[in-house]
């Protein structure tokens, strides 16, 4: 099993799949296409919004503080029973580092393919944006950048929500 | 309280009992102030005007609702405005309304008494029809929703000997409402075919034509939005002079159940007295 997946990993590394060995502390996925376009979204111009959030530092913040909040929420703490938080906290801080324009490249799968077997709703994905936002405040992210960050993000909907 | 408040929330009952044992509803789930708040006529909206938004904190998935009371006071006259509204999958929305025109000493000088009154039952069904105001941040496509206002007066017959062609009638409207987050503004536009006289107060004319009102918001947190709207009016009655409405409001989510919004409103001239400028109060509460 272990050469099989060491044969097909080294036959997709060139096509740019994701590496098979997963990065210390995460579990394995199956291989997918690694692309910056997975991010969901083109990233801002210039450095104005990457400085509002406190740089990579700041976003990091953001996205531990988020994930703590919503593994704290009634309304949406079951969905992320068996996740990977490791990896999700990773990716999702490469997700927004990409989209605020800083120094990032998305490593992460696809909206759809990533939320597909969790039945999102509306309600829960409001839920999350609610936890974004005391995040963000938390942070001092003005409240025009915090905006910003969301008009990129709330389109996104269409590929989180499947319920 | 009068009757008609809770004969809608029975006929709102019986009218979605069917829906709630087919599918167990959810209750909440939309971010602060994305449901508006309640226009004087008792759509959810702006003060003056429907937006497309659909009342109530109910999801596509659930169902929601709002009461309102709003309190407006300018130079000779005072109108309140208290009515409840329902959303139901964030796609249908009906709604009551009771608008009362307090003409203070104006209605002594007409003859009509000290502190006559003019009042209107609205009722009111909305549709949303496309576009989403709050996803669709990647699109020019606003939320999209057509409805209609039943209005019927209180003074039958005394409207009609102030010039009015009826003392009941039908405004219909669509109405297009984007937020557009990346500038933390949001817009409306609606544009309403009516014949109402002062929004159905002093009666409708036969005649109805198609008049635009615009609101623009300015987001300042999650909770405060602050903006001004402008609402066209038809001018088609023969005693006196009618104006546009406007108003520059700011409306603060205390948290998902109660929303206050407080404002300046300039109602220009109704029934022959000039200038009617002053403050508008208003408090909703919903789930
Ligand atoms: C625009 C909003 C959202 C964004 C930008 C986002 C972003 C992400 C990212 C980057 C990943 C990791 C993908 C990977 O592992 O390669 C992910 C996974 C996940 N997300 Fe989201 N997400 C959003 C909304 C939501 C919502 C509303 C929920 C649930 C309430 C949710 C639940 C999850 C879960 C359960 C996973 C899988 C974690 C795992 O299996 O290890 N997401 N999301």
């Amino acid at each position: 099993m272990k050469t099989i997946t060491l044969l097909l990993a080294a036959l997709l590394l060139p096509l740019g799949l994701a590496r098979a060995e997963p990065l210390p502390g995460e579990q394995p996925v199956d291989p997918y296409e690694v692309s910056n376009a997975n991010a969901g979204a083109d990233p801002f111009e210039g450095a104005a919004l990457f400085e509002a959030f406190n740089g990579e530092a700041g976003i990091g913040r953001v996205v531990d503080d988020m994930v703590d909040r919503n593994l704290a929420d009634p309304r949406i703490k079951d969905i992320f029973a068996a996740s990977d938080l490791v990896r999700l906290r990773r990716t999702l801080k490469e997700q927004f580092c990409f989209i605020l324009n800083g120094p990032c490249d998305y490593t992460g799968m696809d909206m759809k393919s990533s939320h597909a077997d969790h039945g999102i709703t509306n309600r829960e994905f409001n839920a999350l944006v609610e936890n974004l936002q005391l995040a963000m405040n938390t942070e001092g992210v003005p409240f025009r950048a915090q905006n910003k960050l969301l008009a990129k993000l709330a389109p996104m909907q269409r590929d989180v929500v499947t319920r | 309280m009068r009757l008609e408040i809770p004969i809608v929330l029975v006929g709102l009952s019986i009218a979605f009992a069917p829906v709630c044992a087919a599918q167990k509803l959810e209750l909440r789930g939309k971010l602060l102030l994305t449901r508006g708040v309640s226009s004087l006529e008792g759509a959810g909206g702006g003060a003056l005007t429907p937006w497309a938004l659909i009342t109530g904190n109910g999801t596509d998935r659930g169902i929601g609702a709002t009461a309102h009371y709003d309190y407006v006071t300018v130079n000779d006259y005072g109108l309140t405005s208290y009515g409840a509204a329902a959303g139901l999958y964030d796609r249908f929305e009906v709604s009551y309304s009771r608008m009362t025109l307090d003409t203070r000493d104006v209605g002594a000088a007409l003859g009509l008494g000290q502190g006559y009154e003019f009042a209107q039952d609205v009722w009111g069904v909305k549709m949303r029809v496309a576009g989403d105001a709050v996803y669709g941040q990647d699109t020019w496509l606003p939320q999209i929703a057509v409805g209609a206002e039943y209005k019927t007066s209180n003074r039958d017959g005394l409207v009609q000997a102030l010039g009015a062609d009826e003392s009941e009638g039908i405004d219909i409207y669509v109405s297009a409402t984007k937020l557009i987050l990346a500038e933390s503004l949001l817009a409306n536009a609606t544009l309403r075919y009516t014949g109402a006289h002062q929004t159905g107060l002093l009666g409708y004319s036969d005649e109805a034509s198609v008049q635009p009102e615009f609101s623009l918001g300015y987001m300042l947190s999650r909770r405060l939005i602050v903006g001004g709207e402008y609402r066209f009016k038809p001018d088609d009655l023969a005693f006196a002079k009618e104006d546009d409405f406007l108003d520059l409001f700011g409306a603060y989510a205390v948290n998902d159940t109660l929303t206050l919004t407080a404002g300046y409103v300039d109602l220009g001239e109704i029934a022959t007295v000039e200038d009617q400028r002053g403050l508008y109060l208003s408090a909703q509460v919903g789930f």
